[in-house]
């Protein structure tokens, strides 16, 4: 019997231990955070317990299969009752579950003490993409899927950060405390780094917050982890942890480049510089649901090729992309985009596939309705 | 009911009351699924789950103020979809110490040339904090009408509590604008109807 | 492992309550359809249950395998993603609402009245409307893919607002649909709870009842306090949706995680209703084939029974990641982690039962042992799941997603199976093909495991659930996954083949098919009689 159980602890060990502890990608990451550090521990505690259990539980059972077979002359017992060994069963369980509750407990009160940070970030979830703000700073932008379409049809070969890339990444210092404060502009998403165990829903019209304080800089790749429709697979999290000083070049360099951005608002802009500009923000913010091509995907996604209201009333178009419309999909861009880009996007659709308006959108004429 | 059901009924005399009682429960358990909403609303608001503050005003609380002891409030103002509305506020966030009381002006401007109706739901974090957050006065209790092109100032009135969790020192309070339609507001009523009356 | 049968020694088969019952001359039924639309005996709607159940298995399944053969490899190849996010919703709502609870719900019509002595259920024109609610309910519910916007795509656990202000406009018929199969079971559980109480042989007190009858009990009463729990949220989403209120809509004042609140409220005793009487199967075949009785036994009652409690004190365990606070994450952890021990109390017992046995292999032993093995493993990531810090990193993997499948797959479904093999001699008089079910049960036990093993390590590294595309580094384990779910699937075909056959024929079956079994459904001639115990028979307690 001895021999039968080390031969099962060992194998049992070996199948499911040995590729956990030791291979790459086959196991939750260690992380770059302390709480994600303790939280590996915690879950590598509680494995290996189960992992114990399993081995004493399914070696009693596998032993009694095989030693107690009818076919090799076994008779039954009577037994069918022992109070010690039942009180036994249920009491141990208890202390093992006890003595976990206890470091389990510790972590999640660390990771609810989002007090003293140093930075707050607005993280915003959006049908499908992210929207990151740095509170006080006047930096915020839009994260949307880098991977080209292409790839994702199969037209293109898939690169190797396939799905996880972003056209701008949420860049964060290392050593500093950084606050998150999650909401959501329609469904709930859910944000989530595992490298930085952060997970938490955000959720339409409440707040939730979470923080990290990251310890190694590096670029770490996430996903939406909750259902929030169609493209709920294509909305990647990427965060960028620098060095201190270079997150601090970094925040003055958006800094002044929105204030670029804003000046050019002022002038006059011509025809195909605002289609190029414009068929780029369609292209990250708008094909996911009106398609690549303005066909949409009827009747959640209206078509934008051909479609007659667009194309007489400017007024109205100008409106739906400036302030949604409620209880759709379409969310309101006002503070999503720039005068600029919403100048050009509209541009771009009043005269791609064939909707030919030949009108040009000016960046100030949209500044002025903003502001208004 | 049926006949071969009056017959085991007959047989079973127990069926018939074992039917009664567990209809009896189910109607209950259907009422209970619905009294759980304004029974959650009310745990809410005593606990702060989800960050809810009172969605009617509370009193001031005349309580020494804790000279000691600083906490900051921020706001976040943000607009939600379909509708063409700014909502500013003058100050990104003050600093008060726990009892005091403070006020703090938003800003309304509907940019577009028609007349809407709209609500600021607020929401805050940390959520443990919210039942310590008591307002006096504020634009949130009620839905807002603006005219074309209207701006509005209204301001919110408000005291931390001074057994506000000694970990929190930092609160942040989010408001965000949502159209309201309002010939669906007789049924849109729940959330008004429930917080109107004081718990 | 060489599985025999044991050899078959005739039992005696005149007892009196058996031959009454085939005795006493009942008016002619209707015939043909009419007769399985109209009947009211309790073995025919059992039957009319589990096929329903099984070709909803087969529909549920065909949608898993579009799910798996999306995901078969990196990119979109065969679905878009909105066709993609319905059949993972169909597929959850299918196996949950038209398969598994069926499945039972056959079970116990078939067997709770043989089990207790008692000649119906209590209410048998109840029992026949009970059923054919549930056809009706799902051709609704699958005619909703052909409409336009397509049918519901927010994943079964259905949460606002993706499920009220921006779903498809066919969701209004998808709530009819939850709504008809909840007063099903509701129907069918008061049905139950009837019958258990009231109709048992004289004699058989309640801790006699065979175990299967008492996790049903116990699964009756949490269908009760639940269901209507269900169909006041949905007729909440109903009012949010046609009616313009907000209990779910932050816009209008309402809050999107009482959904959830009031969802898992349900949802998590119903997660238990899919187990309960899975426990119940397992421990009525383990002391069969073991030739022991079951160790145990009142134990095992109230582990249930404290499972069933438990289960109304653990629901926002679903939420960890929503911003709970931290006394309710706290609480909610200890109450999880706190369900391991009855269910601990529940392995630990039929592992004991074992010991000491004189134990066989025959195709019921077999699943039931599949069961509690892989069963066990399901418990285990489960209780990993429980640790709330952990559970930040695991929560809508794929980690969970191969949790839920091994106590529902190799946990409910295999029970379900173990219990047809079990009681199929009892059904049809024949006992079925062993070869077969051999090929079955070996190819089953490869498939669940090659499907959802992997699940846990893409899930570990990083996968979130119900994406459709993924990136590079889960291809290895989506594609073994995806070829032990066709493999799952074609396996199931034979299961098909040996409930075929059995019907048809095959070698004979004594009434006590089973030499170990001991329950009084075994006393009633094989195949069962239309009508059995018309006289109550007088219950033996075991001596010791």
């Amino acid at each position: 019997m001895r021999t039968l159980l080390v031969w099962m602890a060992g194998s049992l060990g070996l199948a499911l231990g040995v590729p956990l502890a030791m291979a790459n990608g086959w196991n939750m990451p260690v992380g770059v955070t302390d709480v994600s550090r303790e939280i590996h521990s915690l879950h590598m505690t509680i494995f290996w317990i189960c992992v114990i259990i399993g081995v004493v539980v399914f070696g009693v059972m596998f032993y009694s299969l095989f030693r107690f077979r009818r076919s090799k002359g076994a008779k039954s017992a009577h037994f069918h009752e022992n109070t010690t060994v039942e009180v036994i069963w249920t009491a141990v369980p208890l202390l093992i579950l006890v003595g976990m509750a206890v470091p389990a407990t510790a972590t999640l009160k660390k990771m609810y003490d989002a007090s003293d940070a140093e930075l707050d970030v607005m993280i915003i979830g959006q049908q499908w993409r992210w929207r990151y703000e740095y509170l006080g700073e006047d930096v915020a932008f839009t994260s949307n899927l880098g991977t080209p379409r292409d790839q994702i049809r199969g037209a293109e070969a898939r690169g190797e950060h396939y799905l996880l890339e972003v056209d701008e990444p949420l860049v964060l210092p290392i050593n500093r405390k950084v606050r998150f404060l999650m909401t959501s502009d329609d469904v709930i998403h859910s944000w989530w780094v595992p490298e930085l165990a952060v997970k938490q829903d955000t959720i339409p019209g409440f707040v939730n917050e979470n923080w990290v304080r990251i310890n190694e800089p590096g670029i770490y790749r996430g996903q939406c982890a909750e259902l929030c429709g169609m493209d709920h697979g294509f909305m990647p999290v990427v965060v960028h942890a620098m060095e201190e000083e270079d997150f601090d070049a970094w925040l003055a360099e958006r800094k002044e480049a929105a204030e670029q951005e804003a000046m050019g608002v002022d002038r006059e802009w011509e025809l195909a510089e605002l289609m190029e500009r414009g068929e780029g923000v369609y292209g990250s913010i708008c094909a996911s649901c009106h398609q690549a091509e303005g066909q949409g995907s009827p009747p959640a996604f209206p078509a934008l090729a051909g479609n007659q209201r667009l194309i007489d009333d400017l007024e109205w178009h100008l409106d739906t992309v400036i302030n949604g419309v409620s209880g759709t999909a379409m969310p309101a861009f006002r503070s999503t985009l720039n005068p600029v880009e919403i100048a050009a996007v509209v541009t771009w659709t009043r005269n791609a596939w064939g909707n030919d308006t030949g009108e040009a959108v000016q960046p100030a004429d949209v500044a002025e309705r903003l502001a208004q | 009911m049926s006949d071969s059901t009056r017959e085991d009924s007959q047989r079973y005399p127990g069926v018939r009351r074992t039917v009664v009682r567990t209809v009896a429960a189910l109607v209950g358990m259907f009422a209970f699924a619905f009294a759980l909403v304004p029974l959650y609303d009310v745990f809410c608001e005593v606990t702060g789950i989800n960050g809810k503050t009172r969605g009617s005003a509370q009193a001031l609380i005349h309580e020494e103020v804790d000279e000691s002891r600083m906490v900051t409030v921020q706001f976040i103002t943000r607009s939600g979809s379909g509708l063409p509305w700014n909502l500013d506020v003058e100050t990104r966030q003050v600093r008060v110490h726990p009892g005091q009381s403070a006020e703090v002006n938003f800003a309304f401007h509907n940019r577009s040339d028609s007349g809407s109706w709209g609500r600021a739901v607020p929401s805050v974090s940390p959520s443990s904090a919210a039942p310590h957050l008591r307002k006096m006065t504020c634009f949130c209790f009620e839905e807002q009408h603006l005219t074309a092109g209207e701006r509005l100032e209204l301001p919110l009135v408000f005291q931390v509590a001074r057994d506000l969790p000694s970990d929190v020192n930092t609160l942040t309070l989010v408001y965000t604008l949502y159209p309201v339609t309002r010939d669906k507001a007789p049924l849109q009523a729940r959330a008004t109807a429930g917080k109107g009356d004081e718990a | 492992m060489a599985p025999k049968l044991p050899p078959h020694h005739p039992v005696e088969q005149s007892t009196a309550s058996a031959a009454g019952g085939q005795a006493s001359a009942h008016h002619a039924p209707p015939r043909g359809l009419l007769r399985w639309l109209l009947t009211t005996n309790h073995k025919e709607i059992g039957s009319l249950y589990l096929i329903f159940s099984l070709i909803m298995f087969f529909i549920g399944g065909i949608f898993a395998l579009v799910v798996r053969a999306e995901l078969f490899q990196p990119g979109l190849q065969l679905v878009n993603p909105e066709f993609f996010n319905q059949m993972t919703t169909m597929h959850g709502l299918i196996m949950v609402f038209a398969a598994v609870m069926p499945a039972f719900t056959g079970l116990a019509n078939w067997m709770i009245p043989l089990q207790i002595g008692a000649p119906d259920m209590a209410l048998p024109r109840l029992n026949n409307f009970s059923f054919w609610l549930l056809p009706v309910a799902f051709l609704l519910l699958l005619s909703t893919l052909l409409m336009p916007g397509g049918g519901p795509n927010f994943g079964w656990t259905f949460y606002a607002p993706l499920s009220t202000t921006y779903a498809p406009p066919s969701t209004t018929f998808f709530i009819l649909s939850l709504h008809i199969a909840g007063i099903s079971s509701i129907l069918g559980a008061i049905n139950i709870v009837a019958t258990i109480l009231n109709m048992r042989a004289p004699g058989m007190r309640m801790m006699d009842m065979p175990l299967f009858v008492w996790t049903w009990l116990i699964t009756a009463f949490l269908l009760i306090a639940v269901m209507p729990v269900l169909a006041g949220v949905i007729t909440m989403m109903l009012m949010d949706i046609n009616f313009g209120t907000s209990f779910f809509n932050a816009a209008g004042g309402g809050d999107p995680v009482l959904f959830q609140h009031l969802f898992w409220f349900f949802g998590h005793p119903e997660v238990y209703i899919m187990i309960l009487p899975a426990f119940g199967i397992v421990s009525a075949i383990i002391p069969t084939f073991a030739r022991k009785r079951l160790f145990g036994y009142a134990s095992m009652v109230y582990a249930t029974a404290s499972i069933a409690i438990l289960s109304f004190l653990v629901w926002a365990h679903h939420m960890f990641v929503v911003g709970l606070p931290l006394v309710a994450e706290l609480f909610f952890m200890y109450t999880t982690m706190l369900i391991a021990v009855p269910t601990g109390v529940k392995v630990f017992n039929w592992i004991t039962t074992l010991f000491r046995g004189s134990i066989t292999f025959e195709p019921p032993m077999l699943f039931a042992l599949a069961f509690v093995v892989l069963f066990t493993i399901g418990g285990f990531s489960g209780l990993m799941l429980a640790i709330a810090p952990a559970d930040f990193q695991y929560h809508d993997t794929y980690f969970v997603v191969a949790h839920f499948h091994y106590v529902l797959v190799p946990g409910a479904v295999f029970a379900i199976m173990a219990g047809v093999y079990y009681w199929l001699p009892k059904w049809t008089g024949h006992y079925p093909n062993v070869k077969l079910a051999q090929w079955h049960f070996w190819l089953s036990v490869i498939g669940v495991n090659l499907t959802f093993f992997p699940m846990h390590f893409s899930g570990l590294a990083g996968m979130p659930r119900r994406i459709p595309d993924y990136a590079l580094q889960f291809a290895d384990f989506n594609l073994v996954s995806s070829l032990g779910a066709f493999m799952f699937g074609a396996s199931q075909l034979v299961f098909v083949a040996v409930v075929i056959l059995c019907v048809r024929g095959g070698e004979k079956a004594p009434a006590k098919a089973w030499e170990g079994a001991e329950d009084l459904e075994w006393s009633v001639p094989s195949p069962a009689p239309l009508h059995t115990f018309e006289t109550p028979p007088t219950f033996q307690r075991h001596e010791h």
